[in-house]
């Protein structure tokens, strides 16, 4: 039922019309981040800003979406606000099953709404619904609406929203789906926002014919698989939050903007202090049975006595990291509240606390003051945090706008450049050594998720920069395959080629399990290719003085080490900097 | 006779396995719809998720209601489906009280026939396989 070719759903949201294209390719791009990068380069241009109309916002699946476990997430692709360069984000949720059942290997939205509106997408229907009444609604209110809005296919389809960052300008603003997973960086929210587009509601209305002969048996088997194995007990019971004791322990979580990596006060934020005192359930991705998703709540006192209501927020490491330990918030109900604040106005968690961190230890410098930040801001004050991110979030004042484009940014303008905490965005929760940091500043998402570098500088202590970047160059490789799956990166130690391939045969596509290899590296290539068409300069990457004092559990970052990284990942990465001309057929297929 | 029961769909996390495994084993299909056990969530995400499901009636409303006699009385509760009488007329679809009957766009229809063959694909354990007589309490 997989087809060899792509079924692409074109949406011009200012002529408000759409059409339906299909595309050869699948045995070279394979889709997810392949056929991001392609349809990019068929629809994008590279040259111009992200903020014009013809610029596509960008959202695929992968030829095993829906067709067995934790293939369960969407590449959404466009060119960056924040640095104006091709970017990726992923995201899970329904989304991924609802595009599958929807008939659609990928979406293309260019143009701009001429009002504010929300676009239905099902297997039978497009609609442009108008909904300026939504300008300046948070993302938890929008999903409420748009849920009466669009009743149809309640359970089986995917709310994707804004809050009000994606509506000003923030480069920080991501894209709430379905409450609780997000495409969380590189200001995806603000791509949508510009297009006028306040929402996104994916109707999973189809079905199809399972694939002849072995498929219902493999699938057996790679369901127990994951639910019989650690990945479980990992992901599921205590989650990603599981690795912030180990990580203060190694000297490698990001305190208080980074000034130091450890501290006596985890105690209180652990993932078994998380899941004992705030967790209140567990929620799944469509078509995932590890559940991975951490829902956590906190009460609110009303104003009258003993009148309270509750509010849930969804934690991880990284949320964690960003709205705790980053800004010195050592209890597990007050960093819900902060990721409560963040989330209504949807900003990135990660870039959103980070920012924060650094405005604070300007504030505590002296560079900026009360008329810059409004509230005070102090490690550890919650309160302060709640209100400063809603500030951030709405872009309140011209300081708040200008840290909403990025911290480095703000940095130029008050000064702080030194300890703003930035690798390429807004750093992840690992202070774990000098390979993180080369991989996190140079690579292609600036995601801690491009690499396991985190996880090479915890088990290695030797400094052989050829074997470092060997490893980045091959980890990269192996994940853009999965990625391009759209397989969620918890299932890595699943899907390795040989399964991937013996997938890919039982779904009816021999010919793209036999080319996998060649596959990978041509995407690899391709999405690289892409991203310094529209401007990227590894050699223009500056990684700010705070990263060069940090000291892990190795001791203090060697300058040298991480320089010679940083340069041998960059001239690595230079390699793939090739005109797309070999694309160009598929241009006219 | 067995009927399926879901007594812990408070532990559901909404993977919609069980879905996925009714589509593919019982009716060959890749959906999350054409199966006779499909999850919801009742009023969004945040407040947990519901089977919709045969609940077993005897007589069944669907049944009496389905002109080919492509359903008729499963003994102990719910139908027996005899696929290839069926004229996708969809009149079972109204006659269920609880909306268990799910018609595609081909009007094919897809009900649960209490084979239990879902169970083994819910990771959280929401899903029972019991016995006629041992159920305590019908939940949901």
């Amino acid at each position: 039922m997989i087809s060899e070719q792509f079924r692409i759903l074109y949406y011009d949201l200012g002529r408000k019309r759409g059409k339906i294209v299909h595309h050869q390719g699948r045995n070279r791009y394979i889709g997810g981040s392949g056929l991001a990068a392609l349809l990019f380069h068929l629809y994008g241009q590279p040259a111009k800003s992200w903020g014009e109309a013809e610029q596509p916002f960008i959202l695929t699946i992968g030829p095993l979406t829906g067709l067995f476990p934790l293939m369960s997430k969407v590449v959404c692709a466009f060119k960056s606000p924040y640095h104006d360069q091709y970017t990726e984000s992923h995201g899970g949720g329904r989304a991924a099953l609802a595009m599958r059942f929807a008939g659609l290997d990928a979406i293309v939205i260019t143009g701009k709404a001429q009002t504010l509106s929300c676009l239905s997408i099902g297997a039978n229907h497009i609609e442009c619904k108008e909904a300026g009444f939504m300008r300046g609604m948070n993302a938890l209110a929008s999903g409420k609406l748009m849920r009466r809005m669009f009743s149809a296919s309640s359970g089986h389809r995917s709310i994707l929203r804004i809050g009000q960052s994606g509506e000003t300008g923030s480069a920080m603003a991501c894209i709430n789906i379905d409450t609780y997973r997000h495409f969380g960086r590189m200001g995806g929210g603000t791509v949508m926002g510009d297009k006028n587009l306040k929402g996104i509601i994916i109707h999973g209305d189809n079905d199809f014919d399972q694939p002849e002969g072995d498929y219902a048996k493999l699938y057996k088997k790679l369901y127990t698989e994951v639910t019989a194995t650690s990945m479980m007990h990992k992901y599921f019971d205590l989650g990603t939050p599981a690795n912030l004791e180990p990580l203060n322990e190694l000297q490698s979580l990001p305190w208080r903007n980074l000034q130091t990596t450890s501290d006596p006060a985890i105690s209180t934020i652990t993932g078994e202090t998380f899941a004992k005192d705030a967790l209140l359930r567990n929620a799944a991705c469509s078509g995932c049975p590890v559940g991975c998703i951490h829902i956590g709540y906190f009460r609110e006192k009303s104003l009258q006595a003993n009148r309270y209501h509750f509010h849930q927020v969804a934690y991880d490491y990284e949320p964690i990291f960003a709205a705790g330990s980053m800004l010195g918030i050592t209890d597990s109900f007050d960093i819900l509240r902060v990721l409560d604040s963040l989330e209504k106005v949807s900003l990135d968690a990660m870039s959103g606390g980070v920012a924060l961190a650094w405005a604070t230890e300007a504030s505590e410098r002296g560079l900026i003051s009360e008329n810059e930040t409004l509230v005070p801001l102090r490690f550890g004050d919650t309160d302060g945090y709640i209100k400063a991110a809603a500030f951030l979030g709405k872009g309140i004042n011209d300081f708040y706008a200008i840290l909403a484009q990025g911290t480095l940014k703000a940095a130029a303008r008050y000064g702080g450049g030194e300890f703003a905490c930035v690798l390429g965005q807004e750093m992840a929760g690992y202070a774990t050594g000098e390979l993180f940091f080369a991989s996190q500043s140079l690579g292609f998402r600036h995601s801690h998720l491009d690499t396991g570098a985190y996880s090479w500088d915890q088990k290695n202590t030797d400094k052989d920069v050829d074997g470092a970047v060997d490893f980045l160059m091959k980890d990269e490789e192996d994940r853009v395959l999965l990625t391009s799956m759209v397989a969620c990166l918890f299932a890595r130690s699943v899907y390795t080629p040989e399964v991937l391939a013996e997938c890919l045969d039982s779904a009816g596509l021999p010919g793209l399990a036999a080319s996998l290899d060649e596959s990978g590296e041509y995407i690899r290539k391709l999405r690289w290719q892409v991203r310094f068409a529209t401007g990227y300069n590894p050699d223009e990457v500056v990684i700010p003085k705070r990263f060069y004092s940090v000291k892990t559990w190795k001791g203090e970052i060697d300058r040298q080490f991480l320089d010679n990284l940083r340069r041998e990942y960059g001239r690595r990465l230079q390699g793939f900097k090739v005109p797309l001309d070999e694309h160009t057929a598929d241009k006219e297929r | 006779m067995k009927l399926l029961t879901t007594p812990r769909m408070d532990q559901c996390t909404g993977c919609h396995s069980c879905s996925l495994a009714c589509a593919r084993l019982i009716h060959k299909k890749l959906s999350w719809t054409c199966a006779g056990i499909r999850i919801e969530s009742s009023g969004g995400i945040s407040s947990g998720f519901r089977a919709i499901r045969c609940l077993a009636c005897d007589p069944a409303p669907c049944a009496e209601a389905c002109p080919t006699s492509a359903y008729s009385q499963r003994k102990g509760g719910g139908v027996i489906v005899r696929k290839k009488l069926c004229i996708r007329c969809g009149a079972c679809v109204p006659a269920c009280p609880v909306d268990a009957i799910y018609q595609n766009a081909q009007r094919e229809v897809f009900v649960c026939i209490h084979c239990g063959r879902c169970v083994d694909f819910c990771p959280q354990n929401c899903l029972d396989y019991e016995k006629i007589g041992t159920i305590e309490e019908v939940l949901l």
